[in-house]
């Protein structure tokens, strides 16, 4: 009973809830939805921007922002394209790993940046949003690589599959699985949610706060490098404009998830799962023949419905646990 | 001046620290002795230097000058981590909790006890939190979130923590400001135990009663200086006050007569669904008229929605002959009413602007011109107002958040009085207030009612109302139980008044 409180209490739940239920109707009215391919098809979709969301919430949770996701994207997706390009026979980790520190060097700055400046996040990835993609474009210019200058096995990473599931994607769930626990249960991950919930607090208690916001940043860098590296392998060209806007896609799967915009609440697996969500509005509105601009509006719906349900639930809390305590005096 | 009485080591020691921030000497002698199972107490007007002595014994402040020994060794704190570590824990009067995090993880927050991989045991931790509860006999629930849960709670489970912590200095300060009979009987149970249990305890508080039935010994501070210490069995409140304010306790609650005028108040029938019923009442001018009651007998509720702030379902609200229109604070202004309201920090003024901002805020259109407001204008008016009540401050141009509580009530006086005024309704206007500025405030409402304004004082002090008021009315549970002359006015009449259920209602 005890377990069953706890579990519909957890933040995921209406979220996954709504994919359950989109899915389903879905495909009662159109059952191809649920082919084998489409499947695979919205795994591969929502692969990238599942990881980006999910590195996005371990900023998010602390009361921050990383709106350079999407340049930061380009940039380790173009370097992967010119690395397989340039460097022949290049084994595909060394690449891996050249994407995730390039996007670790720039969360690096985004981080420096934040915890030196006293400056909101919000304006000092805004601007690392412009240089970031400025760099994508002076770097790039005109050029861009086709998935043929890349060898035929990196590319396989997204079409081959085990048990059904897209080897990219199971690296995304590998990835959110390993962050899920440092989130949950370490007690670094734990600082996290302490600073979001209270910077000031944290800081009396002897939390490193401008360590952990740093790391935070650092490791949202890390993982949208990860995800640069993916979208080469997923998408046939990467140039100047790739990752462009994702970075608004990537806060309202966060929000939608369940991961409070002023911190201290919610989850990475949160985060995936709306991630996840807002993929497969967009292809089941798709299945559904919708028309296209009124899927951007279903998506604003979804991010204000989640938040008002979020706020609803909240304020239930809230005065549920007053009236409990009036009874007890 | 009396040296600490000597009674063995002392677990903690400050002598004569010294603490200035920039030109003003916040702490000239903090001095004081705690030893292992005592509660001590620590008492002095606001601004007498105890929260800043707090400061440094928390690790926020480092003191210029003096001697620090913790346990016999001289110590010298660079963080709140440093105090921590050193065995002290400070209690605030509003512990700062993480609102989303459960109880458990709030008490073990960054040494959460860790099991398989140096993963968190949450289990465990719930279990170790509940034996902390245990041990203090409260029952809290460790797996709920710390939002939502009441002042007393939060404060438990600091406590919770400090012990935890192998806490052998636990500092409260003010803890119970906040808090309902019954929490505070259940906070001082707790707080013997841990004395019993050989902590030392430094206890904050404005509450005589309180210093004298959980106390061993009182400390006594005067402008940031070290004034004596006494055993609690050998002095009384007088002497102690008599200490703490350098006068006698007689200067209290000056009221002086004043003619009384037309009503410039009537209030009539005023109901608001299961808030308060039927309420009638008048103020006249060159009056004041006390609002006593227990707390949440409705008396603010009834002030707010006579100013407008909330609504009314029936009744009228009529200032000087003409009715004031319900739900609209400005139509409230325009007839010349201020409201002074309970919570100065959160509803009076804005914190983070200046002296002369906060006062001007009321007179904005008064004073602008073509919808600017010239800086000079504003700083004159605001500057004479501030002079005439007597604001302490360093600048006009200092940010309210630095003054002192009673000064932060002294500018929201003035920033009302600064519009003429007719009727003033303050909302307990010396709460949280020290000794010596309560009976400033007591002479400045007096002065007011004597220059022809109409006061209506909402007050939970006794000593207050009667001392302060021409008429009283007494409300309970939402009604209005009793109107008593000055005269009839006694604390007898009123508490009976103000505990009339609704069985024994006239």
């Amino acid at each position: 009973m005890r377990l069953l409180r706890s579990v519909a209490r957890l933040r995921e739940i209406p979220v996954a809830v709504a994919l359950v239920l989109l899915v389903a109707l879905t495909a009662a009215m159109n059952p191809r939805f649920l082919t084998a391919q489409s499947v695979k098809d919205l795994m591969l979709n929502a692969t990238i921007i599942m990881i980006l969301a999910a590195g996005q919430s371990l900023v998010v949770i602390t009361r921050n922002i990383d709106l350079s996701v999407g340049s930061i994207l380009g940039i380790s997706g173009f370097l992967t394209g010119t690395l397989f390009a340039t460097v022949p026979g290049i084994p595909i980790p060394v690449v891996f790993l050249a994407g995730i520190v390039v996007g670790a060097l720039l969360g690096l700055v985004n981080g420096l940046l934040v915890t030196a400046a006293g400056v909101p996040a919000l304006v000092i990835t805004l601007g690392t949003l412009y240089i970031y993609r400025g760099i994508n474009n002076a770097w790039a210019g005109g050029k861009e690589y086709f998935s043929g200058d890349r060898p035929r096995a990196f590319g396989d990473l997204s079409v081959d599959t085990l048990l059904g599931i897209p080897i990219i994607t199971l690296i995304a769930v590998v990835v959110i699985a390993i962050l899920a626990v440092a989130l949950g249960f370490t007690r670094r991950g734990r600082d996290l949610y302490a600073i979001g919930s209270d910077p000031e607090a944290a800081r009396l208690f002897g939390i490193p706060v401008g360590r952990r916001v740093f790391t935070a940043f650092v490791l949202n860098g890390m993982l949208a490098g990860l995800a640069g590296v993916l979208y080469a392998s997923r998408f046939s060209s990467v140039g100047a404009t790739t990752g462009t806007g994702m970075e608004l896609d990537v806060v309202a799967a966060a929000v939608v998830g369940g991961v409070a915009i002023f911190g201290g609440s919610g989850t990475v697996v949160g985060a995936a799962i709306g991630a996840l969500l807002l993929t497969t509005i967009t292809s089941s509105l798709t299945a559904l023949r919708v028309d296209k601009f009124w899927q951007q509006a279903v998506v604003g719906v979804l991010i204000l419905t989640a938040i008002i349900v979020d706020r609803i639930a909240s304020v239930r809390t809230a005065r549920r646990l007053r009236m409990s305590e009036a009874r007890n005096d | 001046m009396q040296e600490p009485a000597d009674g063995g080591q002392p677990v903690l020691e400050l002598r004569g620290a010294v603490k200035t921030f920039g030109p003003v000497t916040a702490l000239g002698d903090g001095t004081i002795g705690l030893r292992a199972g005592e509660i001590h107490a620590l008492v002095g007007e606001n601004g007498a230097g105890k929260s800043t002595l707090v400061k440094i014994l928390a690790g926020v402040h480092q003191p210029d000058a003096g001697r620090f020994r913790v346990g016999g060794q001289d110590v010298v704190f660079r963080s709140v981590a440093d105090s921590k570590h050193a065995g002290i824990s400070v209690i605030y009067q509003e512990p700062t909790l993480f609102p989303d995090l459960t109880v458990a993880e709030n008490i073990f927050i960054g040494r959460q006890p860790r099991g398989a991989l140096g993963l968190i045991d949450r289990s465990r931790m719930r279990r170790e939190a509940a034996e902390l509860f245990g041990r203090l006999g409260v029952s809290i629930d460790p797996a709920r979130q710390a939002e939502g849960l009441s002042i007393a709670d939060q404060q438990i489970i600091e406590i919770a923590k400090a012990i935890s912590l192998e806490a052998r200095v636990l500092v409260m300060d003010e803890p119970t400001a906040a808090l309902s009979g019954a929490e505070v009987d259940r906070l001082f149970a707790v707080a013997r135990g841990l004395r019993d249990g050989g902590a030392a305890i430094l206890f904050i508080s404005h509450r005589f009663e309180e210093v004298f039935a959980l106390t061993d010994r009182i400390t006594v501070m005067r402008d940031g200086r070290y004034v004596s210490t006494h055993d609690t069995a050998a002095t009384d409140v007088d002497e102690i006050v008599k200490e703490m304010v350098g006068r006698s306790i007689d200067a209290l609650f000056p009221k002086t007569p004043a003619p009384i005028g037309d009503p410039v108040l009537e209030v009539r029938g005023l109901s608001r669904a299961g808030v308060f019923r039927d309420i009638d009442l008048v103020v006249r001018a060159g009056e004041i008229v006390g609002l006593s009651g227990l707390v949440g007998a409705g008396r603010t509720e009834v002030a707010r929605a006579v100013f407008g702030i909330d609504r009314y379902d029936e009744g009228e609200v009529v200032v000087r002959g003409t009715p004031l229109p319900p739900g609209d604070p400005r139509r409230a202004i325009a007839a010349r009413i201020g409201f002074v309201p309970e919570d100065r920090r959160a509803q009076g003024l804005v914190l983070e602007l200046s002296v002369v901002r906060n006062i001007a805020l009321t007179l904005r259109d008064a004073l602008a011109r073509l919808g600017v407001i010239p800086a000079r204008r504003e700083e004159n008016t605001a500057v004479d107002w501030a002079r005439r009540l007597r604001v302490k401050a360093g600048s006009p141009w200092i940010a309210a958040s630095t003054l002192s509580g009673g000064n932060q009530q002294k500018v929201v006086l003035a920033k009302w009085l600064a519009t003429d005024p007719v009727l003033l309704i303050v909302d307990e206007p010396t709460r949280g207030i020290d000794v010596g500025t309560k009976s400033e405030v007591h002479r400045l409402l007096s002065d007011l009612a004597g220059r022809g304004i109409a006061i209506l004082m909402i007050s939970s002090e006794l000593p207050e109302i009667l001392g302060m008021s021409d008429r009283v009315y007494v409300m309970s549970e939402g009604r209005i139980t009793a109107e008593l002359d000055r005269a009839d006015a006694t604390s007898e009449a009123v508490m009976r008044a103000a505990t009339a259920s609704k069985e024994t209602r006239r």
